[in-house]
């Protein structure tokens, strides 16, 4: 968890009103995720999805993560159903950083 | 682990003694206080005592005091009872700061028809005198004010509030579910009319409180059936319960007090010399002997709530009955926080087991929660 300096795509979904925000740094080298690292304000639930996350992606192409699904993530977490929305918020957000990386790197 | 618990707002752990008291009354003196023989006389003389108990202890008479399932049973008797009760008014007054079950009442109340008033508090979480004054009109009949707030956990003037209420002719409630114990509550000097009590934060049992109501004031049943509880609150009265919410009472001590403000000023004390971007919420003053509330801006308090359990410690980001909204807190809203930072709460309420140990170990390991969270959250500047 936490920041990739020279990242080279960003994604972020939340904000601070609804409670939860998760900003996500991709590293990319030939189509595949090197680095990718987290940044989550939120509850247990939020900070457990988003770093589950970014293990689940570490080395998959961007393809692959792309398909990533909040079921994927929350897989054996037992989240409450209150809960459910931070694993969707997960996937959206690495989803946003892999769509950040493609439009900036036209791919 | 050994749990540190230090969320006594949410509910108590039941005192020992207390515990012991109610056994006999489970499954040997299990009589129905309403019956005429042995067992049940045994039950009813220990009800009455019970009442006599809670009735002295906020000077009241017996015949004031009716027994009912808690605070929030006791607070939807007021507000609808009251409102039900008093064919001429149709106003009725509460505060932004008051437990969802009075601010839900007041809503269920509005959709039939009746003027809610929902006054403003300050920064603090005061009410002000003035404003209470000025939204008194001729329909109104009952203002209903919480003593100890459950969240930031301020201690309301019920004397001076009161005094308003009774020169204007106005019934005056308050809920004193957080304050019952630990700050005086004496319905003469305090001009109240109506004061909901109840068990479980104060080392009694759950399911079981109290509602005072001042003699000759009309107030409509809500439950009804077999009369109990001078034809206000049918139903057969749980006499394990009320037996043991009175020796909570008995058992609740100056000391006690005293205790735990020594412990909430540590903590208040240890977490500004430790912690940066915190502030107190609530009053500094008048304030519950055992609440603190933070906030740490900049992260979420659901999550310094998760790894404070993680490290054994029990504590919640203000009150129990919303963690499972995702509304942001309507007191700290009401006390002037932005949005945004209305997440970044915590609140620790202690009791009489803690210890100064238990603190010591908050005050290790809460610094570095708060220090791991900014570490990565995204807004590090807010």
């Amino acid at each position: 968890m936490g920041k990739i300096k020279d990242a080279d795509a960003v994604g972020e979904v939340g904000n601070l009103n609804c409670g939860d925000v998760m900003k996500i740094y991709l590293k990319v080298e030939k189509n595949k995720i090197k680095d990718v690292k987290v940044e989550t304000f939120g509850c247990i639930a939020a900070i457990v999805t988003s770093s589950l996350l970014t293990e689940m992606a570490k080395g998959k192409t961007l393809d692959e993560a792309y398909k990533i699904t909040n079921k994927d993530i929350s897989e054996g977490l037992e989240l409450p159903n209150i809960k459910l929305h931070c694993s969707v918020l997960a996937a959206s957000a690495l989803r946003k950083a892999i769509d950040d990386y493609r439009k900036k790197f036209k791919v | 682990m050994k749990r540190i618990y230090m969320d006594n707002g949410a509910t108590t752990k039941v005192a020992p003694e207390v515990a012991k008291v109610m056994k006999k009354y489970f499954s040997d003196s299990y009589g129905n206080s309403s019956s005429l023989h042995k067992l049940g006389r045994d039950a009813n003389k220990k009800i009455e005592e019970a009442r006599k108990i809670i009735a002295d202890s906020i000077n009241a008479e017996p015949n004031e005091i009716i027994f009912t399932s808690g605070g929030t049973e006791s607070n939807n008797l007021t507000l609808k009872g009251i409102a039900f009760a008093n064919e001429k008014g149709s106003h009725i007054i509460v505060t932004k700061v008051e437990h969802d079950c009075v601010l839900n009442s007041a809503k269920w109340l509005e959709k039939q028809g009746y003027k809610i008033t929902y006054l403003n508090v300050d920064t603090d979480g005061f009410v002000n005198e003035k404003d209470l004054e000025k939204s008194i009109n001729e329909k109104t009949i009952l203002v209903s004010i919480i003593h100890g707030n459950n969240e930031v956990g301020t201690i309301q003037n019920l004397e001076k509030l009161g005094k308003i209420c009774r020169k204007r002719n106005v019934l005056f409630h308050t809920d004193a579910c957080q304050s019952y114990t630990k700050t005086e509550i004496d319905v003469k000097k305090q001009n109240l009319d109506l004061v909901t009590l109840n068990s479980h934060k104060i080392h009694g049992p759950k399911g079981v409180g109290a509602l005072f109501i001042r003699k000759g004031i009309n107030i409509t049943p809500w439950q009804h059936g077999g009369g109990h509880e001078f034809n206000l609150r049918s139903g057969t009265l749980n006499v394990p319960g009320i037996i043991g919410f009175s020796e909570a009472v008995k058992i609740a001590n100056k000391k006690d007090i005293e205790h735990m403000i020594k412990l909430r000023e540590k903590i208040i004390e240890g977490v500004f010399d430790k912690i940066s971007d915190v502030k107190l919420n609530g009053s500094k003053k008048e304030r519950l002997c055992n609440n603190i509330n933070f906030t740490f801006f900049g992260i979420e308090g659901e999550g310094i709530v998760g790894y404070l359990d993680e490290k054994g410690i029990c504590a919640s980001t203000g009150s129990a009955c919303s963690s499972n909204s995702l509304e942001p807190s309507h007191v700290l809203q009401a006390i002037g926080f932005e949005r945004k930072d209305c997440n970044s709460s915590l609140r620790l309420t202690l009791s009489r087991y803690n210890t100064e140990k238990e603190v010591d170990y908050l005050l290790k390991v809460l610094p570095e929660i708060i220090e791991k969270l900014r570490r990565f959250t995204p807004y590090k500047n807010v």
